[in-house]
């Protein structure tokens, strides 16, 4: 499989990987963004290859600056391997309590990942006035709402979920929704139904435990993932996969390059460490992922040797390899 | 002049920089558009109406029915809007969402240029919540942006919808969110966008903030990406003070942080125009599921009420409203099944009105 970027969260993912005998070697590959005259942007060519013959990826983070007028580097990947849906299941962690521990937060967020407002079309119609385009396809739709029911049958999910907000955006979130509907027929044994996102907004903070798996178009599943991810605790523990076509997979903690960190040695490679996991169960690899899966949440629970955006003062590297250490009494 | 009464919790209710137009007055009565709406909208609605007539305020009530049956009614639309025009202040319950037509929510709204909806969202004594001392007011431009209604199928099956900012109403409501932060005392007023992605269109109502910021230097202005915004909310919420957002992001963090400090059925909302102002629940939410059975909190609509009579200078009546209704939270006996207990809608409105008697 291949390892993109190697930035301060992986070289644990590595190190880790490597002490639990996961049978996976690293082909690493720099990426960056290739501006080519016509204004298109691409990935270097040896990234690509790599990807599509090996078809599993663990990625480091990536920034996005504001106004510098290029497309987003995240967004680029994302088109070049069709990256379609965002997977960001946010699970309350033991040993990192949040006010939402009590009731314990369980569900899955299937965002579509193509298109929606995030088509990157704007334009200025006369000065002062700027409009941005939604774009909602058919098609875009269906692949979604697809991947969400074949999660939800793979994972032994009851319930799937469609936010919008269709009482505004009737054609676009309205077509959304009826792909859903199209896909659900052919899932009678999972549970179905439909919410406005505002109302999701208002009922998740009271009572997380109602929502089990939820898919929705690009923005409304950004946002909502940020406050699944704030729910459990925080984007150093949150987790995703990106599903792409031809069964590319390429997973990736949700959060950024964490540029304000002045010292790179106390960030949290957890999140990039449970993408891995995702990694390795949705390549059958399940058994490594619950051995690595146990030392890691042991650790937290311990709460001794942590970094500090969970409270405590370890290093990234100090508490890597605390849970290396467990890995090897543990086998 | 500004209007300066304290009243506990909430502070003071008026506007002063929306104009009172002095309203339609028979008899000493001011008349006040009254719109029950859908779901449980009568329910609560009637709450106000019952509690207004034992404590004798002079508010004459014009009512329009505005619901699910008479959705395609235009005549019973214009009523409510020549209404609303005409008196200048409405209150408002919750209207139905649902259906092929363009909802009345978005038609009024449009209509009638309602372009600040104001939610102040505060930790309430005596109901428990996960997070303590939140005081925030969520200020949402509430005319433009993804609610342009602008969609179109160009080919079949992809659906282009038409997000639109201008730089006219972003000035505006950034100007209506400094003014209100400095009328209400507050100390910080953060724009909340997503920039780095919508690059023209939220980068052009970011920096209409930024512009209206540098005239009031003795408020603090920063701005947050909406992702990181609804985070922080469930992490940190104290940290907010007076929020500015376009129309989705602000429908989006009203109803989130409605829901941090204990409910739809407890967070009242202003709305504002340029010379009309709309009284209602700050999370719109008909639950029609549960129509005629009286279970709904009236709280919200009720604070909403009270609200609106200080915007009509009547701060007598509304300062005794909010403090009975304080005063039942805090004593927790009677409560809807919204907050936990199983009182219905005319108990709650029943135990409201005994503590303004015995006051």
């Amino acid at each position: 499989s291949s390892g993109i970027n190697a930035e301060w969260p992986l070289r644990p993912g590595k190190d880790i990987f490597s002490v639990a005998n996961v049978p996976i070697d690293w082909e690493e590959r720099d990426i960056y963004p290739i501006l080519h005259p016509d204004g298109k942007t691409t990935i270097p060519e040896d990234a690509v290859a790599s990807i599509d013959k090996n078809k599993i990826g663990l990625k480091g983070p990536m920034r996005t600056a504001i106004g510098k007028g290029h497309v987003s580097m995240n967004l680029t990947i994302r088109r070049t391997f069709g990256l379609y849906a965002n997977v960001r299941p946010a699970k309350s962690v033991p040993g990192v309590t949040t006010p939402y521990s009590d009731s314990g937060v369980n569900c899955v967020i299937v965002r579509e990942n193509t298109e929606g407002e995030y088509s990157g079309i704007e334009h200025t119609v006369v000065p002062g006035v700027v409009q941005s385009v939604k774009l909602i396809t058919r098609e875009a739709s269906q692949n979604v709402a697809e991947y969400a029911f074949k999660y939800a049958v793979d994972n032994g999910r009851q319930n799937v979920v469609a936010l919008h907000k269709a009482n505004v955006m009737k054609m676009s979130d309205g077509m959304f929704l009826e792909c859903c509907r199209e896909v659900a027929k052919k899932y009678p044994n999972i549970g179905y139904r439909e919410m406005y996102l505002d109302s999701a907004c208002l009922k998740i903070v009271n009572d997380p435990n109602q929502f089990d798996v939820m898919v929705m178009p690009n923005l409304y599943g950004d946002i909502f993932s940020d406050l699944t991810a704030g729910l459990i605790g925080g984007l150093g523990l949150a987790p995703s996969g990106n599903m792409g076509k031809d069964g590319i997979a390429i997973f990736e903690a949700v959060h950024g390059t964490a540029d304000d960190l002045t010292d790179r040695n106390a960030g949290n490679p957890t999140a990039l460490l449970m993408s891995a996991l995702m990694m390795l169960r949705h390549m059958e690899l399940g058994s490594y992922a619950d051995k690595i899966e146990k030392a890691t949440l042991e650790t937290i629970q311990e709460g001794k040797i942590v970094t500090g955006d969970i409270g405590g003062t370890a290093t990234n590297p100090e508490y890597t390899a605390e849970i290396c250490r467990k890995i090897r009494e543990g086998s | 002049a500004v209007v300066s009464t304290q009243s506990g919790h909430y502070g003071r209710g008026s506007m002063a920089n929306v104009p009172i137009k002095p309203g339609t007055k028979y008899g000493g009565k001011t008349t006040v558009t009254l719109i029950p709406g859908d779901g449980v909208g009568p329910e609560i609605a009637e709450s106000v109406t019952t509690i207004f007539r034992h404590m004798s305020v002079p508010i004459q009530f014009e009512t329009i029915s505005l619901n699910k049956d008479n959705l395609k009614d235009e005549g019973a639309f214009d009523a409510a809007i020549t209404s609303l025009q005409r008196n200048g202040v409405g209150l408002k319950g919750v209207l139905n969402r649902s259906g092929d037509f363009r909802t009345h929510n978005l038609e009024l709204r449009g209509n009638l240029d309602m372009y600040a909806n104001v939610v102040r969202c505060k930790s309430i004594q005596g109901v428990g919540t996960r997070h303590e001392g939140i005081d925030l007011i969520a200020i949402r431009e509430n005319t433009e942006g993804e609610y342009s209604g602008l969609e179109h199928e160009s080919v079949s099956g992809v659906v282009e919808s038409l997000k639109v900012i201008t730089e006219e109403k972003s000035l505006r409501i950034a100007k209506f969110a400094f003014d209100y932060a400095l009328e209400h005392n507050r100390n910080k007023v953060t724009c909340i966008h997503k920039a780095n992605i919508m690059k023209l269109s939220d980068g052009l109502f970011k920096r209409c903030c930024e512009e209206v910021s540098k005239l009031y230097p003795s408020i603090t202005f920063d701005s947050q990406i909406i992702d990181n915004t609804c985070q922080q909310l469930v992490i940190n919420p104290q940290q907010f003070d007076v929020m500015v957002m376009p129309n989705l992001y602000g429908n989006l963090v009203s109803n989130l942080a409605a829901g941090l400090v204990g409910g739809a059925g407890l967070v009242p909302s202003k709305s504002y125009g340029e010379d009309i102002a709309v009284f209602e629940p700050g999370a719109r939410h008909t639950w029609m599921e549960m129509k005629g059975m009286y279970v709904a909190n009236p709280i919200a609509m009720v604070l909403s009420s009270a609200f609106m009579l200080k915007h009509l200078a009547l701060h007598d009546y509304g300062d005794r409203i909010i403090s009975a209704i304080e005063k039942v939270l805090v004593k927790g006996e009677c409560r809807t099944r919204d907050i936990g207990g199983n009182s219905t809608t005319r108990e709650m409105t029943r135990a409201i009105l005994d503590e303004i008697d015995v006051a």
